[in-house]
């Protein structure tokens, strides 16, 4: 048995004291026909060594593929310091730190993650994370109609370029709580919000992704101020790496945007097949009573020096049971304790470095791809490190045939957004060298000029 | 205390390895960009890593102390679990790369949910949900979802005992539905009459843990069960206390139609100082359809076995997704690894040494004075002790025990929770730990009480030897210092 220390000497000597015959005696309160014999499905168990080689065969299965993929989830460098200090024990088997004297390496970090994420969104406060993007959106979403108590139509409105799936996720977390989600129109010649700004939804929030879901950038200023004219609360959903470059949320428009939010993963956490990430959010100073999750605050022991503890609790499901802010109980600590490290590691200078060495990469790879027969931008306007392609055929087998030489092309939008056509959202982070971008326009120009031939 | 990382900074300082180099101009508007320099650290490699070191060291954690949280199941986290899931072939997947280039990976998350069946009598098992309070939200929303599809829209009450953690009602509030709390018996069971007068064609369902937060066995279980289903109500089983009867006892058989786990508390993946943690669910026959996505699936052709995900078009009536992918895969592959180390031979001795380790502890407690919560009970893999008689006689209260176990090298106990037992300590010591480890724990205990019994000694004032001293929590609360501004406290 792998992990159980106890001896048989260990085991008669804790049964004398108990006053039990054998262990099964322990179990003696359960009603006897619960009690199970064996498990039917389970396999027997393995040695360190036998699952080690288990894991390395279904890993490399898996291989090391070259990744133009996006969408939500970036492929950056991760300094390897982030995970050596990370998975520490002391951080990694610690639990939530609700002993606040045992715990300050945690909490520290915490308030020092804190100070991060307020500074990259410009705005006040923050909290100790949450699970991961797109819940992060539900739950600010909640909030914004726990702070705009004035309009009670339940609406939130979205941005075209707010990612699908969080619209999905927030409608699955918050939908039965009365609030709907409604799209506003997309230009099609940007991907951004397009037309004539309909004032008649008299939405509780506007949420603006930025960059957009299609790496596209909104004129942040003009929807902020046009929100906060009616009423809106204005959440800003932005990628932490872009923050190096683009504007902050807190200085969208006249006033700022109220909540940000957003998905952790680019800094330093791997993309491990969609987690575990973390989300964070951020707002105004007069909201953070309406904030869902753990918050670190700074205050003073007993000999007047510095430290630190979780604070606000009143606002969390353990106090307040079914009058919380939400029933979020975890932030993924870890995650963010390695993300931390990261921001330690490349600080502003760095991150700005990761942010435009990407956003000329993909500028690349597009020039390159876009010099192929058949293959054009379908927006116009500027980028971060992300952009759409349309096809002059369908995006999945193009996709296959490159899977096939080891190149993850990008993203297919054809579920999500069908009337874009054979549109494919393609990514390069700083991790892409110029021999990467080669392979892939090679490949490229190899499969189109195939599948001419053939169709010919 | 430690200095801040900003307070370290000097300008111009950077880890420069990590630098990807000067990049050329970039084709970005002037409008679009940032002018303010946000305050991030500027620090070499060196000092991020002394730094960090040095704040893991003001830590308690499983690695280094004793760690008998209650209900929080702080076992061992076998290293082997996160060195196998950071495999650069799990690792560096996209969570939206081809199925052709994940089979490793959906190969052992259909296989996970395949043990995770077997292990808690269930028909299905998704398992997205992030957390344990996400799973609860996913059993809430699909009960809620099965009601609706049958057209029973009158059903929005949850019943909820008063020892259930906060996230059951809080969940249920999520969900939209009205939360009816339910008393329970003065032996830790619930109270069944008052069960009875509850339910009715509002019931929508209960939410129950088993052993419950009391650290007992809730003997009437299966009375429960068709006092609940009778009605017409669904019965959620909150899994926080899996360890306990892990591979002794299913909840499907017991008659609960939805369960979360918390894969980081029975199948040991990392707590992390408060996540992640991954709350799959299961599901009895009548919940299938509406199992929250996506889910693994796995079909053969020609002896050969290929994985694929179940999405909107498989399942139709599904809740929906809960996270922007899969949910937290890292921690799934860890409790993947754990659960194949343990196997079928192993699975139910987990359940067995943690009652052991609790039984033995409760006993010893007992016999050093102090009062059990429910004597007459026996303790399933955690239980309580309440200091309501030391607090009035000689001004020890479980708080002060909890801080001066900390000098002793010993993390504290759960403390006041549940909220029934006044003055109370949940104990949980987890199977990983060694009868000495709990005589040792039991020693500090005493010497603990004794000087507080004979001596007079006040522990309002302890820890002394942590790298801080008692904290000030109000006023964290009232002077809000929640991030580092060298010109303004925010």
């Amino acid at each position: 048995m792998p992990f159980i220390p106890h001896t048989k000497d260990d085991v008669i000597e804790m049964l004398a004291a108990i006053g039990a015959d054998d262990i099964g005696a322990l179990f003696d309160e359960i009603p006897a026909e619960l009690l199970i014999e064996s498990l039917d499905r389970m396999p027997v168990g393995l040695s360190e060594m036998d699952i080690t080689r288990l894991m390395h065969v279904r890993a490399a299965r898996d291989g090391t593929p070259l990744c133009f993929i996006g969408a939500g989830a970036y492929e950056h460098h991760i300094p390897t310091v982030v995970w050596d200090i990370s998975t520490r024990g002391e951080f990694y088997s610690a639990y939530t730190p609700y002993q606040a004297e045992a715990s300050q390496g945690t909490l520290q970090t915490i308030y020092e993650y804190q100070t991060m994420m307020t500074g990259l969104t410009a705005l006040d406060v923050s909290n100790a994370s949450m699970y991961d993007g797109a819940s992060s959106l539900a739950e600010a979403a909640l909030m914004a109609v726990r702070c705009n108590r004035k309009k009670d139509s339940g609406c939130i409105l979205l941005a075209p370029g707010v990612n699908p799936t969080y619209e999905k996720v927030a409608v699955a977390i918050a939908g039965r709580q009365r609030i709907t989600f409604e799209r506003l129109p997309m230009d099609e010649t940007t991907g951004n919000v397009g037309g004539d700004l309909d004032d008649s939804a008299d939405p509780v929030a506007v949420v603006i992704q930025q960059p957009s879901f299609f790496g596209t950038l909104e004129d942040v200023d003009r929807l902020t101020n046009w929100a906060h004219q009616q009423g809106a609360l204005v959440i800003a959903i932005v990628n932490p790496t872009s923050l190096a470059l683009l504007k902050a949320p807190g200085h969208w428009g006249e006033d700022g945007a109220d909540i940000a939010c957003g998905e952790g993963q680019p800094l330093g956490v791997p993309l491990s097949s969609g987690g575990p990430y973390f989300g964070f959010m951020t707002c105004k100073k007069k909201y953070v009573r309406q904030m869902p999750g753990r918050i670190v605050g700074r205050t003073t022991d007993l000999d007047n020096q510095p430290g630190y503890a979780l604070t606000l609790q009143a606002r969390e499901q353990h106090i307040r049971r079914s009058k919380a802010t939400s029933n979020i109980c975890t932030n993924q600590g870890l995650m963010v304790t390695a993300a931390t490290i990261y921001l330690s590691l490349l600080g502003f200078d760095g991150l700005a470095q990761v942010a435009r060495r990407s956003q000329q990469n993909v500028t690349r790879l597009a020039g390159r791809l876009t010099a192929i027969e058949g293959v054009e931008r379908l927006f116009e306007g500027p980028h971060f490190h992300e952009l759409v392609l349309r096809l002059d055929r369908p995006v999945a087998a193009v996709l296959d045939a490159l899977a096939h030489r080891d190149i993850l092309g990008g993203y297919n939008l054809a579920e999500f957004y069908p009337e874009l056509g054979n549109a494919l959202l393609i990514c390069a982070t700083e991790t892409k060298t110029e021999a990467d971008i080669d392979a892939y326009a090679t490949a490229l120009a190899e499969i189109f000029e195939n599948g001419s031939r053939r169709s010919a | 205390m430690e200095k801040l990382i900003f307070e370290k900074s000097r300008t111009g300082r950077r880890a420069f390895a990590q630098s990807p180099g000067e990049s050329e101009d970039i084709n970005i508007p002037e409008s679009f960009l940032r002018v303010d320099r946000p305050q991030l650290p500027e620090a070499s490699e060196l000092q991020v890593v002394r730094h960090f070191t040095r704040l893991s060291q003001m830590n308690f954690s499983i690695d280094t102390q004793f760690y008998p949280l209650g209900s929080c199941t702080m076992k061992y986290n076998p290293r082997a679990c996160n060195a196998l899931a950071m495999l650069p072939g799990f690792a560096g997947r996209h969570p939206l790369g081809p199925v052709s280039h994940g089979q490793g990976f959906l190969n052992c998350m259909f296989e996970l949910q395949e043990m995770l069946k077997d292990v808690t009598g269930m028909q299905g098992v998704s398992l997205t949900p992030m957390a344990g309070a996400q799973g609860e939200l996913a059993g809430i929303s699909m009960i809620c979802a099965y009601h609706d599809a049958r057209g029973d829209h009158e059903r929005n009450e949850i019943i909820v005992p008063d020892a259930a953690h906060g996230t059951n009602p809080a969940t249920a509030t999520m969900c939209g539905c009205d939360v009816r709390e339910l008393p329970t018996g003065s032996d830790g069971d619930i109270n069944i009459e008052a069960l009875k007068a509850m339910v009715g064609p509002k019931t929508a369902g209960i939410m129950l843990t088993n052993p419950s937060t009391l650290g007992v066995f809730e003997r009437r279980i299966i009375e429960v069960a068709k006092i609940v289903h009778g009605a017409g109500g669904l019965l959620y089983y909150d899994g926080a206390n899996l360890n306990a009867i892990i591979g002794k006892v299913r909840p499907g058989d017991m008659g609960f139609d939805v369960i979360h786990m918390n894969l980081h508390k029975t199948f040991s993946t990392p707590h992390g100082g408060g996540g992640p943690g991954s709350g799959a669910i299961g599901v009895g026959d009548r919940l299938l359809p509406f199992m929250p996505i996506p889910v693994v699936a796995a079909a053969t052709i020609d002896g050969k076995t290929t994985y694929d995900w179940l999405t909107e078009d498989d399942l139709p009536q599904s809740i929906g997704r809960l996270s922007g992918f899969m949910g937290n895969a890292g921690v799934l592959l860890r409790a993947y690894v754990y659960m194949r180390m343990v196997g079928r031979e192993g699975m139910h001795r987990l359940a067995e040494y943690a009652t052991l380790n609790a039984n033995y502890l409760q006993v010893r407690l007992r016999d050093a004075g102090f009062e059990l919560a429910f004597p007459d009970r026996r303790a399933s893999h955690e239980f309580i002790i309440t200091l309501k008689r030391d607090a009035k006689t000689f001004d020890l209260t479980a708080m002060d025990v909890a801080k001066a176990l900390l000098d002793h090298n010993y993390h504290a106990p759960t403390t006041y929770f549940p909220l029934l037992v006044d003055e109370c300590l949940l104990i949980e010591p987890t199977e990983t730990e060694s009868k000495e480890t709990l005589d040792g724990f039991v020693a500090a205990m005493i010497a603990i009480a004794t000087e507080a019994r004979e001596k007079g000694v006040s522990f309002k004032e302890a820890p002394y030897k942590m790298p801080v001293r008692r904290l000030d929590d109000v006023k964290a609360a009232r002077q809000l210092d929640l991030a580092y501004r060298p010109d303004k406290r925010l």
